[in-house]
């Protein structure tokens, strides 16, 4: 198992991470850190706590185990989560991308959009809107501000999704397969904003199954399987000289693929 | 057999009024049974809240395993005997009510179970509370699937009101009663009962039909 040294600078900083459900154990001992502006992609098979990973850190699941110190706060001690107030304000920093994009369908764009600002930044409705209609033009969706996401084709409702974590200012990004549930044709439109925000600076944890964005964007590649970290490094590393056997039959059975 | 419904032209006045107290009752026991259908519901979402959970889950259970008619009796003749003496109005509003809010605490229980987990999950990773999440995301999402089992809801109601007649409560089955105590036109008056209910049940059919197409509309139904 790899695990990276404690960094004071680290804005994620996870140490012994376990989560089982039922008798089923998921993450078993995960050791990491994220510093800011680091942008890092988690991949392997399915079923090896890639996303239960993601999701711990966030506090969408409850780790049992070890511990998660996030934006400055102490996320999770041994099974003891932040209360829930602290919470709340916690994950206002830490943005989330889903795989199935989970748009509220009953608000419009924008209001998916401004829903998070107004709620909880205390912005008027027409001081979230100007922010939403920015964060629109980022994401190139401009001309889709009023309809209503079940008009959009899936791209767009991802890039939808991904304005709508922006509009809370967050400091990490957390995606989630964001690309798992496209059309083929529609992965690239999503990539590139992904590429646009890291190209930013912003802290981003990649789950995903695209090898290409992996090689181009990531500044580290995790490697998880039985819920370990089997392997971490640059991308130029693990693609080219993975020191894991595991990782070498992963990556053969997914690149061989594309 | 020849039919008479001259007892029903000379009566219609009175039988509007008691189809009027019929609407009183049933729009008042209607919101009373939206409100505590909606606490209840939320109450029964979450067992590990055991104290909040047991006493709705006690609730729906106590009221949907007895009859109406004896709830309401309860209220109306058993409630003196403790010196809680109730007008028969607010007896009649209170039974229904009550009993309404058992069945509707089940409509909102499935309605919000049903609306995706990742919605909550979204609405909580931009920081919302469960509350805020809750208010915001699932329940206008939730209002929508519900709109069709309360309609069914809303139409056994106006019909249960019926049994407020034997509360002494003048509405329309208590009316049309009054009209067949002196006519003994019985056919007949319970047949106008019979319409007057179906207009009323229909009308609420079609108000229902019209703000689910509204809703489509605005694209709260996909």
């Amino acid at each position: 198992m790899t695990s990276t040294p404690a960094d004071s600078a680290a804005i994620i900083s996870i140490r012994g991470l376990r989560k089982s459900f039922g008798e089923h154990v998921v993450l078993n001992g995960i050791d990491f850190d994220v510093i800011p502006k680091q942008v890092i992609v988690v991949i392997g098979p399915s079923g090896s706590g890639k996303s239960t990973f993601l999701r711990c850190c966030n506090g969408l699941e409850q780790a049992e185990g070890g511990r998660v110190d996030i934006c400055g706060r102490t996320l999770v001690n041994e099974g003891c989560m932040l209360p829930d107030a602290d919470l709340n304000a916690l994950r206002e920093e830490v943005g989330m991308v889903f795989q199935s994009f989970n748009l509220f369908p009953h608000l419009s764009v924008r209001d998916n959009i401004t829903l998070g600002p107004r709620k909880l930044r205390g912005l008027s409705r027409a001081q979230a809107q100007i922010e939403a209609d920015v964060l629109l033009q980022k994401v190139g969706l401009t001309q889709k501000a009023d309809a209503m996401p079940a008009s959009l084709s899936g791209g767009q409702k991802q890039r939808v999704a991904i304005a709508r974590a922006l509009a809370m200012k967050p400091r990490v990004m957390l995606f989630d397969e964001p690309t798992s549930a496209l059309d083929p044709e529609l992965v690239g439109e999503v990539l590139q904003v992904m590429k646009l925000l890291a190209s930013e600076g912003m802290t981003m944890m990649v789950v995903t199954h695209e090898m290409d964005f992996a090689k181009e964007v990531a500044d580290v590649v995790v490697v998880m399987d039985g819920g370990i970290i089997i392997e971490a490094g640059p991308p130029e590393t693990i693609f080219t000289n993975p020191t894991q056997e595991r990782t070498r039959g992963f990556l053969q059975a997914v690149l061989s693929r594309t | 057999m020849e039919l008479d419904f001259s007892p029903v032209w000379t009566g219609w006045t009175q039988l509007l009024e008691g189809a009027l107290i019929t609407v009183e009752i049933t729009s008042v026991s209607l919101l009373l049974g939206c409100a505590l259908g909606l606490l209840a519901g939320i109450g029964r979402l979450n067992p590990a809240r055991r104290l909040i959970y047991g006493v709705c889950t006690a609730y729906v259970a106590a009221v949907r395993g007895t009859p109406l008619l004896v709830q309401l009796f309860i209220l109306f003749f058993g409630l003196p005997q403790f010196g809680i003496l109730l007008p028969a109005f607010l007896c009649g509003v209170l039974g229904l009510g009550v009993y309404s809010g058992a069945y509707v605490s089940e409509i909102v229980r499935g309605a919000i179970q049903s609306i995706d987990r990742g919605q909550m999950e979204a609405a909580r990773s931009i920081g919302l509370s469960s509350s805020q999440a809750m208010q915001s995301v699932i329940l206008p999402q939730a209002v929508v699937r519900m709109i069709p089992p309360l309609g069914n809801e809303f139409i056994a109601l106006i019909k249960n009101s019926a049994l407020v007649s034997l509360l002494t409560i003048h509405d329309l089955m208590h009316e049309g009663q009054k009209i067949i105590s002196v006519s003994y036109r019985s056919l007949e008056v319970y047949l106008a009962i019979a319409v007057l209910y179906f207009v009323l049940t229909g009308i609420t059919t079609l108000a229902l039909r019209k703000l689910e197409r509204h809703l489509k509309a605005g694209g709260m139904v996909q």
